[in-house]
């Protein structure tokens, strides 16, 4: 581990992925993310490493399409609008099995929105956002320190499964300063060696990076291809923390930012005699179904607490199902719920 | 026979960086001629094994299946955005997007200025037939005035649909670019000065000199509605008085 460093969320985003071994990086300014550039502008060039200001976000995702098809670590960083300009790029990577890590520091929407702190791109981040059958890996840091390690763990997944993978934080996050120790920085020239890269078809057959067939039957099959690493990736790589749950009763199911604001609630509601629990999805896709579920079993009620209108909600319910109650408590805009408006809810529902 | 084809000499054959696979191209379309082109290309330079090529949404969507190099197919109008990744990510890589006007000059307009002002170290063989192939024939931008399409079927009108874009010249005004030419390909001298002018750009690249395009004007007989010798005499007669051939820029 090297040395404690005091620096914001989007900077520590932007020192993991370069320990990671990220060789291009490539965006457009926006609030609430633009420190991430500005680390990224300072830092990768004195390693020998890319960066680019691309013109626009659908260059910046292309750009990074065409670095990992070349078989480097590479990513890209933005805030909600400019990541749906982001999806067309976003949806060829998924198609055509490319590994690259795409941060996403929510803002308030929908349209311009503003730039204070949201979780209104769930949907768009885990439910496809772009065309066609397609997931991400989407992981969902709920401190600064978590931010630096989930951002290491992108690059390794997006190489284990060639598939993009989402840092989906918010304004908060990324503007917050906390104290962060990460890990040593990886020597890209040690990683796997990616032997289906367009690296030069030197003593070997060309290798061709595509998303397209025009063969209903082979389009079928690709995707096949794509559904079983889905489900490998279902069954191999969900993550989620439970806080206090083993006598809880009621259990409050958050993510990100949220999630820790909520895990104080539960700390002050416990303190007042309420056994509750905080369910915290860390992959936001793959859902973590089946621990929501037999922990549903266990408890009256399941309150969903975020910074939207409820998006991770129709995950929750699906989990639950009939088994608790489901209300939810949030605020939109960029408002950011209380400690205290979140401990009124759960007052409400306590049995 | 057997024994007399021993003693012939070769004077021509499929560039050694060209597969076998057939062309999926209409019949008269100039594609063919520029496939071979950029095979020749790679062939005299010898680079087709640190080449990657980048296949366009457009007819030229199965250009992956023509090299023996690598190939990336990518999303419509993004070829130059994805040419700077690849070259960024590895620079001893010889990066080539091929892109149709539709491509290039009206999806891709701004991905396509901006890696020319970036210098990007990549060469463009932009294929500027003045329509829109694949999809059946609609206007592009740089479809003639008066031209009849899918989109004009009363013919372009200026005062609706704007004017033909010289995109080449735009790419001229830049300070970056190495080498910007417009060719043809409707008799063999130009053939021959086209081949010249893409083994050029490759050239320059391998050099480390930076940008280059190659502006190539190109016929489309099934969606013009013309025999392959009358669209030869329409480039030669009508297209080149709106799109000049010749180079625009050369820092070389």
């Amino acid at each position: 581990m090297g040395k404690r460093l005091l620096l914001r969320g989007n900077e520590v985003i932007a020192e993991a992925a370069i320990r990671a071994g990220c060789q291009c990086y490539f965006a457009y300014p926006i609030t609430p993310q633009a420190e991430l550039l500005g680390y990224m502008a300072l830092h990768m060039p004195r390693l020998g490493r890319t960066f680019v200001q691309a013109e626009s976000e659908v260059a910046a995702i292309s750009m990074v399409y065409g670095a990992a098809g070349a078989g480097v670590r590479t990513m890209t960083s933005s805030s909600s609008p400019g990541i749906s300009l982001k999806q067309e790029g976003i949806s060829y990577l998924a198609g055509s099995n490319l590994p690259a890590v795409i941060v996403n520091i929510v803002r308030g929407g929908p349209g311009l929105g503003n730039i204070a702190p949201s979780q209104c791109d769930y949907f768009q981040a885990t439910k496809g956002g772009g065309h066609g059958d397609y997931h991400l890996i989407v992981l969902g840091p709920s401190t600064v320190p978590e931010a630096g390690k989930l951002t290491m763990l992108a690059f390794d997944l997006a190489d284990q499964y060639r598939t993009p993978v989402m840092i989906l934080a918010d304004g908060l996050l990324g503007q917050m300063m906390e104290p962060v120790e990460l890990p040593d920085p990886v020597d890209p020239a040690t990683l796997p060696i990616k032997d289906w890269a367009t690296t030069g078809a030197k003593n070997r057959t060309p290798n061709v990076v595509l998303s397209f067939d025009l063969d209903p039957d082979k389009l079928k099959q690709m995707n096949l291809d794509l559904q079983a690493k889905y489900r490998a990736i279902t069954e191999n790589e969900i993550r989620y923390e439970e806080t206090d749950t083993e006598d809880a009763e009621i259990v409050i199911a958050a993510y990100g930012t949220i999630a820790r604001i909520c895990k104080s609630v539960v700390r002050t509601a416990r303190a007042e005699g309420i056994k509750i629990g905080l369910f915290r999805p860390i992959t936001l896709w793959p859902f973590p179904y089946d621990p929501l579920k037999a922990l549903s079993e266990r408890v009256h009620t399941v309150l969903s607490v975020e910074m939207s209108a409820g998006q991770m909600w129709e995950d929750v319910r699906l989990a639950v199902a009939e088994r608790a109650e489901t209300p939810f408590f949030g605020e939109m805009g960029g408002i950011v719920p209380t400690p205290r408006s979140i401990l009124n809810e759960v007052k409400k529902h306590v049995r | 026979m057997s024994a007399n084809l021993e003693n012939m000499v070769k004077v021509f054959e499929r560039p050694k960086s060209l597969t076998d696979a057939k062309f999926t191209y209409c019949p008269g379309c100039h594609h063919g001629i520029i496939t071979r082109i950029i095979g020749n290309a790679m062939d005299e330079l010898d680079i087709a094994d640190r080449t990657v090529g980048i296949a366009p949404v457009g007819c030229s969507v199965f250009a992956y299946l023509w090299y023996k190099a690598d190939c990336q197919q990518v999303a419509h109008g993004r070829a130059s955005a994805v040419a700077t990744g690849i070259k960024r990510a590895r620079p001893n890589l010889i990066v080539f997007s091929y892109q149709g006007d539709g491509d290039f000059a009206s999806i891709g307009t701004a991905e396509s200025i901006h890696a020319a002002n970036r210098g990007e170290n990549i060469t463009v063989i932009f294929v500027n037939n003045q329509i829109y192939g694949m999809t059946g024939g609609e206007m592009a931008p740089t479809t003639l005035i008066g031209q009849k399409t899918a989109t004009t079927p009363e013919g372009r009108d200026a005062s609706l649909f704007g004017y033909p874009i010289r995109f080449s010249e735009m790419i001229a005004t830049l300070d970056a670019p190495a080498y910007v030419t417009r060719q043809a390909l409707f008799d063999t001298k130009h053939i021959m000065e086209t081949t010249r002018a893409v083994k050029k750009a490759f050239q320059y690249q391998v050099e480390g000199k930076g940008y280059s395009l190659v502006e190539i004007l190109a016929t489309c007989p099934t969606n013009w509605r013309m025999s392959p010798v009358q669209s030869n005499a329409h480039v030669a007669e009508t297209v080149t008085k709106v799109f000049p051939l010749g180079d625009l820029i050369d820092r070389g």
